[in-house]
C-alpha cells in the first residue's frame, strides 16, 4: 500500500512505518515561537526540564506586538530575550518580520521535515515540502523540553486545480475558493495537498499563500510536494533536501478536483472565512479600511500584484490604506524596485514588516461599525479590533483596485 | 482518575457552531498570560457577561467545530479556572489538543437537544451525561486509550513528568540489577 506525503514525513520522524489514525511519537526537526505563544511555552519547558533538548532547532522571533505597543508587550519580549540568551537559540527579536515568512525565506524549512510552531499558520511551510504544523504553548513546551511529540497521523485530501487563472484572478481566489466550497470544517484534521498542473506552475510564494489557509478549513497541515521550484528557492538559500517526496500513486486519500480558469475573483464576507462570495456580489459596498500585509499576502508578489493597480493612482478620500510587507527582505525588494514608492504616492501608508492589523492586538484596529478589507486570512468577530467592525477577505488586487474606488471594487475593471 | 475528575456537575452556557478562539478570548489580551487575568474576558465579545456570572464548575455545550482559529492556548487557558467541561459536537483539533494538554476536560457528544441553563451531571468514568433539567440521558464517545491516559495524569506536563520517572526508576532498577 502507497504512502501520502504525511505518512511518510511522519514514519520518517516516528521511525516506523505509520498510517492514517495511528498516534505516534515523533522526532520534531524544527520549532519556531513568538512573542505571544512564546512565554508560555517556555514556562512549560521549565516545569519539565531546564533546558532547551537541541538549542539549534529551535527559532525565535517577535511579529506579534512589535515594536512593543505596550508594557505587557514589552515585558513578553524582555523575558523571551533572557530565554534566548540563556539557551542560546537563535532570536531574530523584532528585526525581520512575521514569523512564518521568515522562517521559509532564511532557509529554516526543508522539504521532508516535520515542524512545529507555536501558531496556527504554520502549515504555511508545507509549501517547500515540510509537514508543518502549529500546535499550542503546552505542546511547544513538551517538544523544546523533549524533541518529541505526539501526532494522529492524519489523512490526506488532495486538492487538485488545474488550467490557467484568468487574469487579476490568484492564489488567494483559490484558496477562497477552495475553503468555500468545503467549509470551514471541511478538513478537520487532515492533511491538505495541494497539486495539478495550477500549482506546479506557482512559484514558492504563492504556493505559501495555499498552504496558509488549510487551518482554515480544519486542517493540520497543508502541502506541495516539492519539485523544480522548491530546489530552485532553496538553493538560492544554500539548503538542500528531498526534492523526490511525493503522494504514492496507489496512497488512500480524497481528491477534489478544481478548474483555476473557472475561477474568479472572490472575497469572503463577515464573520467567516467560508462565506465566500464572487466580488461582483459585493461590489460598491462601503470600507473604511484596506490592509495589505500579513503571512497570506505581504510577500513581495502580493505588493507587486497591488502596486500594479495603484500605480498613477490614489487612495480614495475617506479610506485608509495600511501596506505591511511581510518581512525585512520583501520589504526591502518592494522598496528597490519602485513598489513603496506607488504605494506612498498613492496616499497609503506603509508600516514596518509584523503582523500589523491582522490580529487586531496592534495597530490598524477598526472601531465600531467600521469595515476592514483586508488580504489576511481570518474574518472572525472583533478579529481586527471592535466586535462591532466587519473584516471581508479577498487578494491583494482587490484590496488595491477597492482602495482606489473607494468601496469594494472587481480588479478586473482596473 | 480521580472522583472529582470523573463527575462534574453544573450549568449549562449553550453556543452554536464555530465559536472560534477570538471569540474565546479576543487577541488584545494574548499578552496576559495566566489563568486568572484571561479569564475575566472569556468570551468578552459573544457574551458579555460570562466571565462575572460563570460559576465555578459551569459547563460550556457548543455545537460543530468549537475553538476554530488560532493556535493560542490562551483560548482553553481562559475557560480552565472557572469551567468544568466543554461539551462540543465536535471540536476544532488545535483546542482540543491544547484542552487535553492543560487537563481542561472536553468531550464530544451530540449537544442538539441541550439548552442554555440546564443543569448537567457529567459522568466520564460511565460515559454518560445526564440532563437534570430535561430529564434525558446521552452518551459520549470515548477517546483512544493515548488520550486518556493524558487527561487521567492531568494533563501532557504531569503525563510526561510521571513517564520521565517511570524511566528513571526502571533505568536504577536495571543499574542495581
Ligand atoms: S500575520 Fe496574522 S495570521 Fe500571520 S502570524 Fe501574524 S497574526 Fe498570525
Amino acid at each position: 500500500m502507497g504512502q501520502t506525503i504525511a505518512e511518510k514525513i511522519l514514519s520518517n520522524s516516528a521511525g516506523r512505518v505509520v498510517t492514517a489514525g495511528d498516534f505516534v511519537e515523533a522526532a520534531i526537526d524544527v520549532a519556531m515561537i513568538h512573542d505571544i505563544t512564546g512565554p508560555l511555552a517556555v514556562k512549560t519547558l521549565y516545569e519539565i526540564t531546564d533546558r532547551v533538548w537541541d538549542r539549534t532547532k529551535v527559532i525565535m522571533l517577535f511579529d506579534h506586538q512589535v515594536p512593543a505597543d505596550s508594557v505587557d508587550a514589552a515585558i513578553n519580549h524582555l523575558e523571551l530575550r533572557k530565554f534566548a540568551k540563556r539557551e542560546g537559540i537563535l532570536n531574530y527579536d523584532v528585526q525581520e518580520g512575521v514569523c512564518h515568512q521568515v522562517m521559509v525565506e532564511k532557509g529554516h524549512v526543508l522539504p521532508g521535515e516535520l515542524v512545529i510552531g507555536a501558531d496556527s499558520h504554520t502549515c504555511t511551510y508545507g509549501a517547500v515540502g515540510a509537514f508543518a504544523t502549529g500546535v499550542g504553548s503546552t505542546d511547544m513546551g513538551v517538544a523544546l523540553a523533549s524533541g518529541k511529540l505526539w501526532f494522529k497521523v492524519p489523512d490526506t485530501i488532495a486538492f487538485n486545480v488545474d488550467g490557467k487563472l484568468a487574469r487579476r484572478v490568484y492564489a488567494k481566489d483559490i484558496i477562497l475558493t477552495i475553503i468555500g466550497d468545503v467549509g470551514i470544517n471541511g478538513a478537520t484534521y487532515k492533511a491538505c495537498e495541494f497539486g495539478g498542473e495550477t500549482v506546479e506552475h506557482m512559484d514558492i510564494a504563492n504556493r505559501m499563500t495555499l498552504c496558509n489557509m488549510a487551518v482554515e478549513m480544519g486542517g493540520k497541515t497543508g502541502i506541495v510536494a516539492p519539485d523544480e521550484a522548491t530546489a530552485v528557492f532553496l538553493e538560492e538559500r544554500s539548503v538542500d533536501g528531498d526534492f523526490t517526496l511525493g503522494s504514492d500513486e496507489d496512497a488512500t486519500k480524497v481528491t477534489r478536483r478544481y478548474t483555476a480558469s473557472e475561477m474568479v475573483p472572490v472575497v469572503a464576507k463577515p464573520h467567516q472565512v467560508d462565506n465566500v462570495v464572487p466580488v461582483t456580489d459585493v461590489e460598491g459596498y462601503h470600507i473604511d479600511q484596506v490592509f495589505i500585509g500579513s503571512c497570506t499576502n505581504g510577500r513581495y508578489e502580493d505588493l507587486k500584484a497591488a502596486a500594479e493597480l495603484l500605480e498613477g493612482e490614489t487612495v480614495a478620500r475617506g479610506v485608509r490604506m495600511i501596506v505591511v510587507p511581510a518581512s525585512r527582505t520583501e520589504y526591502r525588494r518592494a522598496l528597490k524596485t519602485g513598489l513603496i514608492d506607488i504605494f506612498t504616492d498613492s496616499g497609503a501608508l506603509v508600516e514596518a514588516p509584523c503582523c500589523g492589523p491582522c490580529m487586531g492586538g496592534s495597530f490598524g484596529i477598526l472601531g465600531p461599525g467600521e469595515v476592514g478589507l483586508s488580504t489576511s486570512n481570518r474574518n472572525f468577530v472583533g478579529r481586527q479590533g471592535s466586535p462591532w467592525a466587519s473584516v471581508y477577505l479577498c487578494s491583494p488586487a482587490t484590496a488595491a483596485a477597492s482602495a482606489i474606488d473607494g468601496v469594494i471594487a472587481d480588479p478586473r475593471t482596473h | 482518575m480521580t472522583r472529582s475528575k470523573a463527575h462534574i456537575t453544573g450549568r449549562v452556557w449553550k453556543f452554536g457552531d464555530n465559536v472560534d478562539t477570538d471569540a474565546i478570548i479576543p487577541g488584545k489580551y494574548l499578552v496576559l498570560n495566566s489563568s486568572q487575568d484571561l479569564a475575566k474576558h472569556a468570551f468578552e465579545n459573544v457574551r458579555p457577561n460570562f466571565a462575572s456570572q460563570v460559576i465555578k464548575g459551569d459547563i460550556v455545550v457548543a455545537g460543530e467545530n468549537f475553538g476554530c482559529g488560532s493556535s493560542r492556548e490562551h483560548a482553553p487557558l481562559a475557560l480552565k479556572d472557572n469551567v468544568g467541561i466543554v461539551i462540543a459536537r465536535s471540536f476544532a483539533r488545535i483546542f482540543f489538543r491544547n484542552a487535553i494538554d492543560i487537563g481542561l476536560p472536553v468531550v464530544e457528544c451530540d449537544t442538539t437537544e441541550i439548552e442554555d441553563g440546564d443543569i448537567l451531571h457529567v459522568d466520564l468514568e460511565k460515559g454518560k451525561i445526564y440532563n437534570e433539567t430535561q430529564k434525558k440521558e446521552y452518551t459520549i464517545s470515548p477517546f483512544p486509550a493515548f488520550i486518556r491516559n493524558i487527561i487521567e495524569a492531568g494533563g501532557l506536563v504531569p503525563y510526561i513528568k510521571n513517564r520521565a520517572q517511570l524511566k528513571s526508576r526502571e533505568a536504577r532498577e536495571l543499574e542495581t540489577d
